[in-house]
């Protein structure tokens, strides 16, 4: 990384000639869940200030007509990134623990914790928006 | 020279990133707090009423509401900064942008914390 203009050597295969797989895709997802979360905090926080200091009315139309939606889709993308993170966080434990780590069943893991994560997501916003919480 | 010194004193002395396991450590022990923090909060959360103002500031008000959310905000910060410096490490080489990013994800981290108590302890108070 010392020079970062021309280097005429070539690079080492990475992405664009890896094949998907679902480690892969789930390893990624982490990552991308956890600064999606961090986004998602630092959103929910300010909210909080506005609430306390009574600033909140510039945010209303945030949850009115269509930007509801918009704001709903934000929130269902948050409680996403916060299940799978959650799931897969759960077998970075294990894996701490030096459990979990045959290729065939890592795979497997990575699908059931990806569609667990879906599924949970939208059971929650289903009770949710079908009066759940009224 | 470091062949001078102890298998112990070179592990205490930190190691090659010159912070030893700590990071490493912050980081899962945040995750087992989060791992029973948010899902509390979450639920919880979603069952208080918001995004009505009245009824979420109720609920971040009340005692139980205030001490889930506490706990909840504190260690997802702590955790999202830890998390948020190995990604600027990764992918940031030169030395000065990285520096100032991982200044201001300290900033930012440390400002929203400081924020959000302030603003609990105003609702719950």
């Amino acid at each position: 990384m010392a020079s970062e203009t021309s280097d005429p050597r070539p690079l080492s295969p990475h992405l664009q000639v890896w094949r998907w797989h679902a480690t892969m895709l789930t390893s990624i997802l982490h990552r991308a869940t956890g600064v999606g979360m961090y986004i998602g905090t630092a959103a929910l926080t300010v909210w909080l200030v506005m609430l306390a200091t009574g600033t909140n009315s510039s945010v209303d139309f945030l949850f009115e007509g269509v930007m509801a939606w918009v704001t709903r889709a934000g929130l269902i993308l948050l409680t996403f990134a916060v299940t799978f993170h959650w799931l897969n966080g759960l077998r970075f434990l294990f894996w701490d623990a030096g459990k979990g780590f045959d290729p065939k069943g890592s795979s497997q893991r990575s699908i059931i914790i990806l569609g667990a994560a879906i599924v949970v997501t939208l059971g929650f916003w289903v009770f949710l928006l079908t009066g759940g919480a009224a | 020279m470091s062949r001078m010194t102890t298998p112990r004193k070179r592990v205490r002395g930190s190691g090659a990133a010159g912070s030893g396991t700590g990071h490493f450590l912050q980081q899962r022990v945040s995750a087992i707090a989060l791992f029973v923090l948010m899902p509390v909060f979450a639920v919880c959360f979603a069952l208080s009423g918001a995004p009505d103002a009245d009824a979420t500031r109720a609920w971040l008000g009340s005692p139980f509401g205030a001490l889930v959310t506490l706990l909840t905000m504190s260690a997802a910060l702590y955790h999202g900064r830890l998390g948020v410096q190995v990604v600027i490490e990764d992918y940031i080489h030169r030395t000065t942008t990285k520096a100032a990013l991982l200044i201001a994800n300290t900033f930012l981290v440390a400002g929203l914390w400081l924020a959000g108590v302030y603003s609990l302890l105003t609702l719950a108070l």
